[in-house]
């Protein structure tokens, strides 16, 4: 198991939280929340040691489209890097949700899809 | 009764005899009224049951009619003192090695059998029976689930062969995909994955681990003791200002080892109503 | 356009409720827009057993608990998520379970109903946190029948893991099983049954022999399940609301002491099968076919 740490700018704040996903063979959950200052962080437990270089592709690769002050758990169980992504934009994609709704802030957590 | 004398007696039918004398009942549960303190007690217990109509339930297992002969067992004490103002204690003499394995035990409900043990032991508590556990052997998965483990007390022989957990080492192996040797490493350090007895007390659900008693040839003297804390833990047990399970989570121990189930009922506590 | 032509041109979909994870699952049984989770990923109460072993969590620990309400009455929703490491019972996700269970009956203690339903997808203890696993099940089972006094607890089986192990017990003690053909009720899994009784005994690869066995179909024809439904989120929602209409039994299934020694009485373990045990089981059976 390794715990990975990455860190990209931000520009944009938001207020609401989404959670997607389930830590399932195969697959990860994506926790993400406001982070503390314009930097998005991202935390990653993986069950799959040796795998940094394409976490940080798969990041860098989502963060060049991504600007949100974001803090991004992930609890990963051996996802490939393209169900990686798929998680990571239904995440993006239940927090415009969640802001179209007045933004949903300290509420319980918008759930994403399956 | 299939237990003679020429046969070696199991912990579970010894330590009834020790207890509470000739059982009642015919095997594959036994079953009798003793003096306990300066009370009359209920005994249970599971032995093995050569004769028993399904094959695979004939060891000290709890199968089929074994969870329906427990419920009956601890069912027909809540009869008897349905109009007592002090309910009787029912005491729990486990040695269990499982619960029965088998194709007709799936079939006709082997869980249901044993919820049958569960349901007669939690209503006999929730009736203000004290219902206490004495663990002489094994005390494992579903089996200890139908007997004894929803006692307001459990007491424990400190002896080898002893032992409470959710699956036998060598099944578990298999499906953790680990070797025997592997997992009794892994019990040093994650405390409820431990097989040793002293390490189960640690998880603050025991609550008197009884040492120095031979648990295979208890002298005269061991089975007093056995008797007394028995007796003690009746009198704790009815001093409890719940009939639930809040105990287990009152210890040092329990705040320790289970600091999570402890925090889990916290935070839900605290949620439970919308704000 | 009159109502034969609408019925014509309307064909009707069903949707699935087993293709709905955990969380899904506890919102579709929730009325609508009252769902509110309880100890929710982001509380991020964890497994503090996993990490020593190498295993990443899951920030609910495999159980959803929410609040809301069913047919306007208040209530509580448990769920397993049998994604994360087989719905199995650990510490928290078993606490989750107990602790809301607990609440539910203390507050109909002080005379404020809470409707309990439990989702029952789980292979039973997770044996990464055995001894905890247990107790946390023996928790639930004391919590489950001081309740049922109070009001119907109300179980659903739903596939495609099932509800085995010491879940099992727990699902036997309910007042109330709603269950799909997709189900499994049993106590050992067929691989273990395979490994401790050996191939001849069951032979855990034949499919179709386990659902005859322990199947939703199977365990609501002979008395071991009360609602057998349709995978479909309104058919089970439904066969949940009806439970509750229905109130507590006079006597749960796990009462039934006298009853269940006659019908083992009844039948020849050496001869019996699933259909033959129907005629002893089952014939009044309160199994109930919902669209």
């Amino acid at each position: 198991m390794e715990h990975l740490t990455f860190e990209y700018p931000a520009q944009r704040a938001f207020t609401a939280r989404a959670h997607v996903g389930v830590v399932g063979s195969g697959d990860l959950e994506v926790l993400l929340s406001p982070a503390a200052s314009m930097t998005a962080t991202v935390d990653v437990r993986t069950s799959v040691d040796g795998y940094s270089h394409i976490w940080k592709s798969v990041l860098d690769r989502f963060f060049q489209r991504y600007d949100g002050a974001a803090h991004i758990e992930i609890n990963d169980f051996g996802a490939t890097p393209g169900v990686v992504a798929l998680r990571l934009a239904e995440a993006i994609e239940a927090i415009d949700l969640a802001a179209g709704n007045s933004g949903a802030h300290g509420g319980s957590g918008v759930q994403g899809g399956a | 009764m299939t237990m003679n004398d020429t046969q070696q007696l199991t912990r579970g039918a010894l330590w009834f005899r020790a207890l509470a004398g000739e059982s009642t009942s015919k095997a594959p549960v036994w079953s009798g009224d003793a003096a306990l303190g300066d009370e009359t007690a209920r005994f249970v217990s599971v032995v093995p049951d050569a004769d028993n109509r399904f094959p695979r339930a004939t060891d000290n297992v709890v199968g089929l009619e074994q969870g329906w002969l427990l419920g009956r067992a601890v069912r027909d004490a809540i009869a008897q003192d349905a109009n007592a103002a002090k309910k009787r204690p029912i005491v729990a003499i486990v040695d269990v090695k499982s619960q029965a394995y088998g194709y007709r035990e799936e079939m006709l409900g082997v869980h249901l059998a044993c919820a049958a043990g569960v349901d007669a032991y939690a209503t006999a508590r929730d009736a203000g029976h004290p219902v206490i556990a004495l663990i002489v052997g094994p005390a494992m998965s579903g089996a200890f689930l139908a007997h004894g483990y929803q006692a307001n007390r459990i007491l424990a022989l400190d002896a080898p062969g002893t032992l409470v957990h959710a699956m036998g080492k060598e099944a578990a192996a298999r499906v953790t995909r680990r070797t025997v040797d592997e997992l009794d490493k892994l019990g040093e350090t994650i405390v409820p994955m431990s097989y040793s007895i002293a390490s189960f007390a640690k998880l603050g659900l025991l609550d008197t681990l009884i040492g120095d008693v031979d648990a295979d040839a208890p002298s005269g003297a061991h089975i007093e003791r056995v008797r007394g804390i028995l007796a003690d833990s009746v009198r704790d047990a009815r001093a409890d200002k719940s009939r639930g399970l809040s105990h287990r989570l009152e210890s040092e121990t329990a705040h320790k080892t289970r600091a999570a189930s402890i925090e889990v009922r916290r935070r839900l506590a605290a949620q439970w109503d919308a704000a | 356009m009159n109502s034969a032509v609408l019925q014509a041109a309307a064909p009707v979909l069903a949707d699935s409720f087993i293709e709905l994870p955990a969380r899904e699952r506890v919102r579709a049984l929730l009325d609508p827009g009252t769902f509110r989770e309880l100890l929710g990923p982001f509380d991020r109460i964890e497994s503090p057993w996993l990490p020593l072993q190498g295993i990443v969590c899951q920030a609910d620990d495999g159980a959803v608990i929410a609040r809301g309400t069913i047919d306007g009455e208040p209530a509580v929703v448990a769920a397993l998520e049998s994604a994360f490491q087989g719905g199995s019972i650990g510490e928290v996700s078993g606490s989750k379970l107990a602790g809301a269970l607990e609440l539910a009956l203390r507050d109909c203690e002080r005379g404020r109903i809470v409707r309990p339903v439990v989702l029952f997808e789980t292979g039973g203890v997770r044996l990464q946190e055995a001894n905890l696993g247990l107790a946390v099940i023996a928790e639930m089972q004391a919590a489950i029948v001081a309740l049922r006094r109070y009001v119907p607890v109300v179980g659903v089986i739903a596939g495609m893991v099932g509800c085995f192990g010491g879940m099992s017990l727990a699902a036997a003690l309910c007042s109330h099983l709603v269950v799909t053909k997709q189900g499994r009720l049993g106590m050992n899994g067929p691989e273990v049954i395979e490994q401790e009784a050996g191939i001849d005994e069951l032979d855990s690869s034949d499919k179709r022999r386990i659902w005859q066995l322990i199947g939703g179909e199977q365990r609501a024809a002979t008395g071991l399940a009360d609602s057998l439904v349709d995978d479909d989120v309104q058919a089970v929602r439904t066969a949940v609301v009806d439970a509750f209409a229905r109130g507590v039994p006079k006597a749960h299934r796990s009462e039934q002491v006298d009853a269940y020694l006659a019908r083992l009485a009844a039948i020849d373990p050496q001869t019996v099968t699933p259909d033959t045990m129907r005629a002893v089981f089952g014939a009044d059976a309160s199994a109930q076919i919902k669209e």
